[in-house]
This record gives structure tokens, C-alpha cells and sequence, in this order.
């Protein structure tokens, strides 16, 4: 089989995939429908929107569930200790997704005002809620959570809800927001014409402005702020079966996090892409070139979360209050041969995912026009 | 210490969301399967009844399927919210199938279900028909994957400690999906929710016969979920679960537990049809029973024993007794102590190390509990006899009733006087809730049944929760039950709505609302 080592640089790399794959596509759903209720002023148009996503947000939510799946199947102290920590906002992500799948398929299934304008707000609160909620949570990373492990590795969590809502993390939740709002609109350019279309451009545009600015102030922010990185005191087996408890790890005051950027400088590529996708989206969303707006919004997020990963790298879960119990991807990782069972079983369905997924879009493709909507007003959303 | 409130609200709160989870999970489970013999039907005979029967049963399968993914969610992410520990501590084995659910099943369901409602101008027929199957593929795979993780908290196989990182490790990945306890509960399950899709198009058949609307679009639908019904009923009560209660301490207690079997009784056991079981007293009252029933039932011999409860209890005493040698081991191994002697006494008793954690609620360092604790953690290992007792018999008489209705049913399918039999039409519409109530006591049954733990023989459920506070819980259990009984009051609504408008509701000019008044057309219009 595989190294031990190797297998777990593999699954760093896969949950990295299925976190960009989530944010790329279920990405879209959310961006659109958070930005849905202000860029469609009509029934038909809100139906329009609606309907460019109908055929594929359960597929794409599909990412976050095996993401899910994924980190308790590689990293079951990380889904643990995360999830019961950041207890309220994982509901408050949950309550809001709870709104999508209902809110698409009832909301036109009435042909009430009040009862489509409510589902309206819903499908946007659930776009707009996690999307800023993940942001959030990743900047608390940063940050470090309150949390330690006793002798049997029972986690003890500290902080509170609340807590999370630091300054730091909300400018973290905007990028996030503002990046997947950016990449909904682009979606929309795409599919959508006429009113809809241009509102969704301006919208693109706006909501890329936020992301590159609020991007860069959190650069500045980890470079000249307070925000100390975390380190190994001493170089650890990569190769062994690690009790996280069994390491020493320092904070390396400022700025910690930018160690491996000079490091290895070839990961500074990931800021330039998020950058560079977020200046072509601006321009591009400026001349409604739908395409190169849709691939700018999309650089945009495969650059932003390679940049919190190599930043963070080899760090999950930073803790604050007792640095040692951090949780690494070298010591928070499954068994060997459940690396390597999942390894296989990742290498035959990602592919075959991607294929399948492919062709439905493929299928579906075309833009949603107006006319389209009237015209089929039983068979769609 | 977790306090005991937090476990029994961590309980409450999954038990709870899984239920409501498990409205839906069968309905989708058996209609998929349904649809896909319909629009099958029309593919291969060109009759466009038959698309409009996909196309209905699929507005209704629609309804229900949104909530099956809404109260999904939070069983992707249950386990590390509330039940942390148990997360860190056998995740390594427990999320593997989870995962793995995820990538062959979910997505294949969930990509399709797309392609399935919005693909019907976009595919050829055979594609579209391809992409129904793939579907009903992919649910049932979904719930393969959800059963060999369950199997395995009732069985756990393929799995041992590993003291330096205080978890269970996965050593072999076949034995974990080749389960027995999680085939023969597979096989259950899904024929269960093939049973849940075909009562519930029988029963909202019956309705249109029995309104005399829409006749032959009501007596072909009536007509499939008949034979289907017949079909997956036997299978459910032949295929039951019964054969995978030799294996493994949990499923012979949960066994002795719903049969009330205080004492090991000659082979082939009697079954008690009927009883009242005083747990105090340790026996049956009114006990009606049937010889020799149960030892067929549940070993298929005459001369396999069924272990009464009393046995059991004492071969979990000397579990107990030999974990808090494993714990003692486990001890000084955490503290360093690397010699070989220790090392060999520990992989000896290891398999005894979950009994002692039994311990653990009343005495913290196991090794100095004392007679009483141990009585106390004895008693602990014997689940709720007279909840289990029940439970089960209202889930058989529940298939038993269903399997009667589908017999008659079918026979009348095959007299084609179905629709000149309103009482029979009135036993399926009436028969509409049988299917849940067998499968919510089912499910109480397989969980309640595993207590004390929430891994058969590893890790007792005292010790699986989150380090979270009652006021969290409360918080949450409050948030979930008024926004889930929300959801499903709205879904109850538009599902009644939708299968009293019938196939009028698909807007093709052919059926009853739309052939009438104009008035009729009118409120027929408002819905989509």
C-alpha cells in the first residue's frame, strides 16, 4: 500500500478538492439565490433564476454532504471536534440549508404572492447564511479555537457562539459571501438574458469589488496584525499513527501564517490567482461577457481557499487555548488502511462523478429566458 | 463527567431527527422503484398513461423527496455535533461508509433526480428511462452504505483498539461490508420502503376508485402497487431481520429482550404471541405462547438456543469482571509501561474493554467499582424489555395487515373487480399509515434495543455524546422539532393538495378537473 505519509498529503489534497468542488458548484446556487430576490424584480424573473439551478442544486449539495462524509472518514477529530465546538453556527448552516430543497420545489407549486415572496427570502437565506457562516469559520481558524483534549481525547470546548463573531472572521464571512455572490451572478450572466442579465453583471461586478478588497485587507491583516501563526517545536514522524496529544507545538508570533508562503514560495501563486480571477471578473462582468466572468469568479475561489490552505498547512485546528492539542493533518487522520480504502474508493467515483455531472449540464445547458418560464409554467420550478 | 441529562438528550434529539428522517427515506426508497417499472412500462408499450403515471407519482415523489434531503443534513452531521466522542473514537471505521455513500450513491441519486424532473424534453426516452433507474440505483445504494455503517454499531466487526491513539482502528474493510447483520438488514429495509412506495399508491389509487375519477390511470397504478406490494412484503417478512440476531452479544440481547425470554428455554423455544413483561420480576405475565415458534423463527433450527436473559446478564458479569482488567491494562500501557507480559495480557482482554467502560458511570476509574456499581452496570446491559416487546409486535402486526391487503389486492387485479369492491379500496386508503408505523417501531426496535451502547460491545452511549450543555441540547432539540414539524405540516399540506388534484395536476387536458366545469379548470389552474 501507499505510505502512511504520502496517503496523508492525499487526503489534505482530496478534502482540498471537495471543498473546492462544493464552493464551485453548490457555489453558484448559493450565490445566486442569496443575490436572487434583489436581481429579479419579477415573478418570471425570480422563476428564471431559479430554474438555471433547478436540474443541479441537489447534485451540488451533494459536495458539501461527502465533504462531510469525507472529513469524518479521514479526519474524525477535526469533524468531532469542530462540529461539536462551533455547535450553534454548524445549526445555524443547517437551519439555513433546511430551507433550499423545500423552498425550490414549493415555492411555484402555489400560485400565491405571499407564499412565493416568502420561499423568495428562504432560498436566499439559504444561500447567504452559510456562505457567509463558512467564511467565519475559516477565519477563526486563524484565530485558533478555544478547545483542548483530555487524556482520552475527550474535546472541551470554551468559547461560545458569539465569540466566533470577532472582526477578524466577519471580514473572513464577507470575502466568503461576497466571493460566492460574485460567482452566482456570473452564473446568472450565463444562463440568464435581458433585465436579469444586466443586473446580475452590475451585481458580479459589485460583489467581486467587496471580495479583492476585503481579501487583501486580510492579507495586510495577517501580515502586520496580531494574528500569530502556530508551529511544530519539533519535527514530528510524518509516517507514524499520532496521537495529537504526543507533539509540542509553539505560536510563532507575527506574521506565523506566512511561513510557508516563503517557504515554498511557488504557493504564493494562490493569492495572485484569487486576485487575478477577482480583477478579471470586474472587468469582465463590466463588458457582460458572461464566460470570462464565470471563469474570473471561478479563479477567484479555487485561489481564496488554496490561499487559507497553504497558510494554514499543516494545520486543521489551530487551538488557543492549549496550542498542543491543535489538531494537525499529520495527527487528526484515520488508520492507514482507512486512508487507503478510501483512497481507492475516491480514485474509481470522482471521476465517474465528474463525468456524470458533466453530461447533465451538458443536457441542460441553454439560456433561461423569460418566454421559456411563461410557457412551461407546470413542468418547472 | 458527562451529565446524564446531556446523554439522554443527545439521545433524544437523534432519535428524533432520525425518525423524522425516516418519514421520508422510505417513501423515496420504494416510489423510485415504482416509478421506474412505470415509465418502463411506457417506454416499452408507448402509451402515453403510463408517462403521465411517472410523471404524477412523480410530482408527489417530489413533495416527499425534498424533506427526505432536508432532514438528511443533519444526519451528515449529527455525529460530530452531538456524539463527539464517539466520532474521535470509532469515526476511523464508522465514517468510512458514510464517505463512501456519499461518493457512489448520493451523488448519483441526487445528480439524476435533476435530470429526471427537468429532463424530459432534453433526453431521448431510453435516456430518460436510464435516468429513472439510476435513481432508484442510486437511493438504494444510499441506504447499503447507511446500513453497513449501522450494522456495524450493532455488530462491530473488523475492527480493534489501538491504545496510542484511544480509538478503534479499521483492520479489515471486507468484514465491515460484508456484515452479516448489515446485509440482512439492508435487504429489510429496502424491501420496507418498497413496501412504504406501493401502500402509498395503492392507497391514493383506492381513493380515485372510490371517487370514480380518472379510472384508468387510478386501476393500472392500483395494479402495480399491488403485485409490487406482494412482492416486497414477503420479501420483507421472509428476508426479516430475525436471521442476524445469532450474531453478536447486543443482537442476542435485543433478541431475548423483544421476546421477553427471561430464562433459556429447551430447544426450539416457545414465541410469547402476546404477554405483558414485568421487568422487575424478571418474567412474563399472561404469557400466551406459541411452542416451538420462536427457535424456528429466530435460529431456522430445532436445536439452536435462544439465551435467555437471565444467561446473558451473567456472561456480562464476566465481561465486566475481565474489562476492568482491560481497563487496568489500558492504564499503565497510557502511562508507558511497554513490557511484553502487559502487552499480552492486554491483547488478551481487550475484547472485554467496552464492558468495563459499562463501569465508567459509576465508578470513573473502573478498576475500583465496587459489587454494587458492577450489579448496577449488569442491570444496565439488559435494554427496555417491555418498550422493545411491544414495539416489535406493533411492526409485525403492521406487515402482517399489510401483507393481507396486498393478497387481496392483487387477487382482485387479477379478477379486475378491484373498483367493484369499495371495501377493500377503504382497507388500502385506511392502510396509508401502516408502513410508518412498522418502520418507526423497527427502527426502535434495532436502536433501542442495541442500549446500553451506542457500539455493540466497545462504547457505551454514556460516553459518546459531545462536551456540550444541557441548555445547548435543549436549544437545539426545540429549534429542530419546530422547524422540522413546520416543514412537515407545509409538505402534508401540498402532498394532500396534490394527490386529491390527481394527475389533473400535470395540466395535459385529460383528466377529471380539466374535462369538467370550467369553474373546476379554473381552481385546477391555480396549481402547477
Amino acid at each position: 500500500m501507499i505510505e502512511y505519509e504520502l496517503l496523508k498529503i492525499i487526503w489534505w489534497v482530496l478534502v482540498g478538492v471537495l471543498l473546492i468542488g462544493f464552493a464551485l458548484t453548490d457555489g453558484f446556487d448559493m450565490g445566486s439565490m442569496a443575490l436572487m430576490p434583489f436581481v429579479g424584480k419579477t415573478d418570471s424573473e425570480r422563476r428564471a433564476a431559479i430554474n438555471t439551478i433547478a436540474p443541479h442544486w441537489d447534485g451540488n449539495q451533494v459536495w458539501f454532504i461527502t465533504a462531510g462524509g469525507a472529513l469524518f472518514a479521514a479526519w474524525p477529530m477535526v469533524y468531532s471536534v469542530a462540529f461539536s465546538g462551533m455547535y450553534w453556527a454548524l445549526l445555524l448552516v443547517l437551519f439555513a440549508l433546511f430551507l433550499r430543497p423545500v423552498g425550490f420545489d414549493y415555492r411555484s407549486k402555489l400560485d400565491n404572492t405571499k407564499w412565493r415572496n416568502s420561499w423568495d427570502w428562504g432560498l436566499c437565506i439559504g444561500g447567504a447564511v452559510p456562505a457567509l457562516v463558512f467564511g467565519v469559520a475559516f477565519g477563526n481558524l486563524f484565530l485558533g479555537l478555544p478547545f483542548g483534549l483530555d487524556d482520552t481525547l475527550r474535546s472541551e470546548y470554551t468559547g461560545s457562539f458569539f465569540a466566533l463573531l470577532n472582526p477578524f472572521a466577519l471580514v473572513c464571512g464577507v470575502v466568503s459571501l461576497s466571493m460566492l455572490c460574485a460567482h452566482g451572478g456570473a452564473w446568472l450572466m450565463l444562463r440568464t438574458d435581458e433585465a436579469l442579465k444586466q443586473r446580475s453583471a452590475k451585481a458580479t461586478q459589485i460583489m467581486a469589488i467587496v471580495f479583492l478588497i476585503c481579501f487583501l485587507v486580510i492579507g495586510a491583516w495577517l501580515y502586520f496584525g496580531q494574528v500569530p501563526g502556530y508551529s511544530y517545536a519539533v519535527a514530528i514522524d510524518p509516517n507514524a499513527a499520532l496521537n495529537p496529544l504526543a507533539k509540542e507545538v509553539i505560536t510563532n508570533g507575527n506574521p506565523g501564517w506566512m511561513n510557508n508562503y516563503s517557504t515554498y514560495p511557488i504557493t504564493k501563486v494562490a493569492p495572485v490567482i484569487a486576485i487575478l480571477g477577482a480583477i478579471i471578473a470586474i472587468f469582465a462582468s463590466s463588458k457582460a461577457k458572461a464566460g470570462l466572468s464565470f471563469t474570473g469568479t471561478s479563479l477567484m475561489i479555487v485561489g481564496a481557499i488554496l490561499t487559507a490552505g497553504f497558510a494554514l498547512f499543516p494545520f486543521l485546528l489551530p487551538s488557543s487555548i492549549n496550542p498542543n492539542s491543535s489538531l494537525t493533518m499529520w495527527d487528526a487522520v484515520s488508520s492507514h488502511l482507512t486512508l487507503g480504502v478510501m483512497t481507492v474508493a475516491a480514485c474509481i467515483f470522482v471521476p465517474l462523478i465528474l463525468i456524470y455531472t458533466s453530461w447533465s449540464y451538458y443536457k441542460m445547458w441553454g439560456v433561461i429566458t423569460n418566454k421559456h418560464i411563461e410557457s412551461n409554467s407546470h413542468s418547472l420550478y | 463527567m458527562i451529565s446524564e441529562s446531556v446523554v439522554d438528550l443527545s439521545r433524544f434529539q437523534f432519535a428524533m431527527t432520525a425518525m423524522y428522517h425516516f418519514l421520508f427515506v422510505p417513501l423515496t426508497l420504494g416510489l423510485a422503484f415504482i416509478l421506474a417499472i412505470m415509465e418502463t412500462t411506457y417506454v416499452i408499450s408507448g402509451k402515453e398513461i403510463y408517462k403521465d403515471m411517472t410523471k404524477f407519482w412523480g410530482k408527489l415523489f417530489g413533495i416527499n423527496f425534498a424533506l427526505g434531503v432536508t432532514t438528511g443534513l443533519t444526519m451528515e452531521f449529527q455525529f460530530g455535533t452531538n456524539w463527539a466522542y464517539y466520532s474521535h473514537y470509532v469515526g476511523d471505521i464508522f465514517g468510512a461508509p458514510l464517505a463512501i455513500e456519499g461518493l457512489m450513491a448520493f451523488f448519483l441519486e441526487s445528480t439524476f433526480i435533476g435530470l429526471f424532473f427537468f429532463g424530459w424534453d432534453r433526453l431521448t426516452k431510453v435516456q430518460h428511462l436510464g435516468v429513472t433507474w439510476l435513481v432508484a440505483l442510486g437511493s438504494n445504494m444510499s441506504a447499503l452504505w447507511i446500513l453497513v455503517a449501522n450494522g456495524w454499531m450493532q455488530n462491530p466487526v473488523g475492527a480493534a483498539f489501538n491504545f496510542e491513539t484511544m480509538r478503534m482502528e479499521l483492520v479489515d474493510f471486507g468484514a465491515l461490508i460484508f456484515n452479516p447483520v448489515a446485509q440482512v438488514k439492508f435487504v429489510h429495509t429496502v424491501s420496507a420502503g418498497y413496501v412504504t412506495g406501493a401502500i402509498f399508491v395503492l392507497a391514493i389509487s383506492s381513493y380515485y376508485l372510490l371517487k370514480k375519477r380518472d379510472l384508468p390511470f387510478a386501476r393500472r397504478s392500483f395494479a402495480i402497487a399491488a403485485i409490487f406490494g406482494l412482492a416486497s412484503t414477503l420479501s420483507v417478512i421472509l428476508l426479516g431481520d430475525e436471521s442476524g440476531y445469532e450474531l453478536g452479544d447486543v443482537q442476542k440481547t435485543k433478541l431475548a429482550a423483544i421476546e421477553a425470554e427471561w430464562d433459556t428455554h429447551p430447544t426450539p423455544a416457545p414465541f410469547t404471541l402476546f404477554g405483558v413483561p414485568n421487568h422487575e420480576e424478571m418474567r412474563t405475565d399472561y404469557a400466551v405462547k406459541i411452542p416451538y415458534a420462536l427457535g424456528l423463527i429466530a435460529t431456522r433450527s430445532t436445536t439452536k438456543e435462544v439465551t435467555g436473559l437471565k444467561d446473558l446478564m451473567q456472561q456480562h458479569e464476566v465481561r465486566i469482571r475481565n474489562g476492568m482488567l482491560a481497563y487496568a491494562d489500558l492504564e499503565k500501557l497510557r502511562a508507558g509501561d511497554r513490557s511484553p507480559a502487559l502487552l499480552a495480557s492486554f491483547e488478551k482482554n481487550q475484547k472485554d474493554l467496552g464492558y468495563g467502560l459499562l463501569l465508567k458511570k459509576y465508578a470513573p476509574n473502573v478498576v475500583d467499582a465496587s459489587e454494587q456499581n458492577i450489579k448496577a452496570a449488569v442491570q444496565d446491559t439488559v435494554p427496555n424489555v417491555t418498550a422493545l416487546f411491544f414495539s416489535f409486535r406493533a411492526m409485525v402486526a403492521s406487515g402482517f395487515l399489510m401483507l393481507l391487503l396486498f393478497i387481496l389486492a392483487t387477487w382482485a387485479v387479477a379478477k379486475r373487480n378491484a373498483e367493484n369492491k369499495p371495501w377493500l379500496l377503504k382497507y388500502a386508503l385506511f392502510a396509508l399509515p401502516l408502513p410508518w408505523i412498522a418502520a418507526q417501531t423497527g427502527w426502535y426496535v434495532a436502536e433501542g434495543g442495541r442500549q446500553p451502547w451506542s457500539i455493540g460491545e466497545i462504547l457505551p452511549t454514556h460516553l459518546s455524546t459531545s462536551s456540550l450543555s444541557t441548555g445547548d441540547v435543549w436549544g437545539s432539540i426545540l429549534a429542530l422539532a419546530a422547524f422540522y414539524t413546520a416543514l412537515l405540516i407545509i409538505e402534508m399540506y401540498l402532498m394532500i393538495k396534490f394527490a386529491r388534484l390527481g394527475p389533473s395536476s400535470l395540466h395535459t387536458g385529460k383528466y377529471h378537473f380539466e374535462k369538467q366545469e370550467p369553474k373546476a379548470a379554473v381552481n385546477g389552474e391555480a396549481l402547477s
